[in-house]
């Protein structure tokens, strides 16, 4: 007993460098696997204050650019307003507002932003209180930016197209073909769609849209457009690389999308599997 | 002695939040991000207390997690620097480590320059590991590694040398 609690003084500071490292891996794997890293997390009311504050500084320095592109959102909107009152509702989707699903938007703004890790993240400053809640989608005025993964009460966390770990369905705009969408974690504005089959007929600069497949996004929000496309090895399916709409280094303001039919379409599913 | 630790205490909160507001957002290149805020860790006081000192660097990586939703990355690469220091310091400063006699700020150039280089990228090749946490993307690992080392130490490097205390 004496020898073992010798032992244990002996080696206190190396023991205590396992035990720290071992809870660093932790988080760290659990950050890598999707829906799990809770804990460390920059939601909190400290962190999110903080860069709360620093916003409100930094938030001067965009109003132009900002402006801008409410101007241009304005008018594309004022477009297909006027389309709809001539009461030709047209059932092309247009683009993204042209939705035949009851969605509500939700606008926040960027908190932080990061495109250069592996896995990255956006923090927006709507949480719970403002009916957030995870596996809402988020989109700008020009596409989709990612899906919430953690809330709290004030601010929520966005995982990012941007992430090894994101997953988002999305297809070809003139087709129904669908893939998913991920990212290789090289460049910000360039994300990779794959399990196209290669029945589809491709053209570089066709339109990637979402496709409606789930309740996270509504169908029609635009994506990127196709950069360039090969087969894979298997020469069943297209690895196509698509250039984002948005331009992930400046985001700006967001929308959460609120499915009202979310609740609905989840417990008929469910409903199915325990039968 | 309290100098000392409001000194050591004011200087991980600048660290932070120079690291989390302004060098976060660098991008040099579109993915170069220098990590200074380990100087707390390189001009730590060689005498302090060792599970303090681990205890303490756990913490600075883990504010910095904290802030950028990196899970543990920041945390499990200080704590092995933080521990391998000890021996790093005895392999560059030899004896007059062994006898506790020495300033970082007193130590020759090239010694300090060794110093930092060989805990920056250690600390590097930790943090990426963990980061890309894929061993299909090793060359991608290396890659970051090499030159965000490179571009950390200049930063480090320099830090040091415009924040020198002339008291010593």
């Amino acid at each position: 007993m004496q020898q073992i609690i010798n032992f244990l003084i002996r080696n206190k500071n190396f023991l205590l460098f396992l035990f720290l490292l071992l809870l660093s891996l932790l988080f760290t794997i659990q950050s890598h696997s999707y829906h799990k890293s809770k804990f460390i997390s920059s939601t909190n009311f400290l962190t999110g204050g903080i860069y709360g504050w620093r916003y409100s500084i930094s938030d001067y320095f965009g109003l132009k650019e900002k402006n801008r592109r409410l101007i241009e959102e304005n008018e594309k909107l004022r477009n297909q307003l006027s389309l709809f009152s001539k009461e030709t509702t047209p059932v092309i989707y247009i683009d993204t507002i042209s939705f035949n699903r009851p969605f509500t938007f939700i606008k926040g703004n960027v908190y932080r932003n990061d495109y250069s890790k592996a896995d990255n993240y956006i923090l927006i400053n709507k949480g719970e209180k403002d009916s957030i809640k995870p596996d809402m989608g988020v989109i700008t005025d020009k596409g989709i930016i990612g899906i919430v993964e953690n809330t709290s009460k004030n601010y929520s966390r966005v995982i990012s197209i941007l992430n090894s770990n994101s997953r988002i369905n999305a297809g070809l705009k003139k087709s129904n073909q669908y893939g998913s969408l991920m990212w290789n974690g090289k460049d910000p504005n360039i994300v990779q769609l794959e399990t196209i089959p290669r029945q589809a007929v491709l053209k570089k600069g066709d339109t990637i849209i979402t496709n409606g497949r789930s309740t996270i996004f509504p169908k029609g929000i635009g994506i990127g457009t196709i950069l360039n496309y090969e087969l894979d090895k298997n020469q069943s399916y297209y690895l196509i690389d698509v250039k984002l709409f948005n331009d992930m280094t400046d985001i700006g303001f967001v929308y959460a999308i609120k499915s009202n039919e979310a609740i609905e379409v989840k417990k008929l599913e469910n409903s199915k599997i325990n039968e | 002695m309290n100098n000392n630790i409001l000194l050591y205490i004011g200087r991980f909160i600048i660290l932070v939040f120079v690291q989390v507001f302004i060098l976060n957002h660098v991008n040099f290149l579109g993915y170069l991000n220098p990590y200074i805020y380990i100087i707390f860790i390189l001009l730590a006081p060689i005498t302090i207390h060792k599970s303090l000192f681990l205890f303490l660097s756990f913490v600075l990586g883990l504010t910095i997690d904290i802030f950028g939703d990196s899970g543990g990355i920041h945390a499990a690469a200080c704590l092995v620097i933080a521990y391998l220091r000890p021996i790093v310091l005895r392999s560059v400063f030899g004896l007059s480590y062994e006898f506790q006699t020495m300033k970082l700020n007193n130590a020759r150039f090239g010694e300090r320059l060794a110093y930092v280089i060989l805990l920056v990228f250690t600390h590097h090749i930790v943090l990426f590991s963990l980061e890309i946490f894929n061993l299909s993307h090793i060359l991608l690992i290396g890659k970051k590694t090499l030159f965000t080392s490179l571009f950390s130490i200049v930063v480090v490097m320099l830090i040091l040398v415009l924040f020198r205390r002339k008291d010593s």
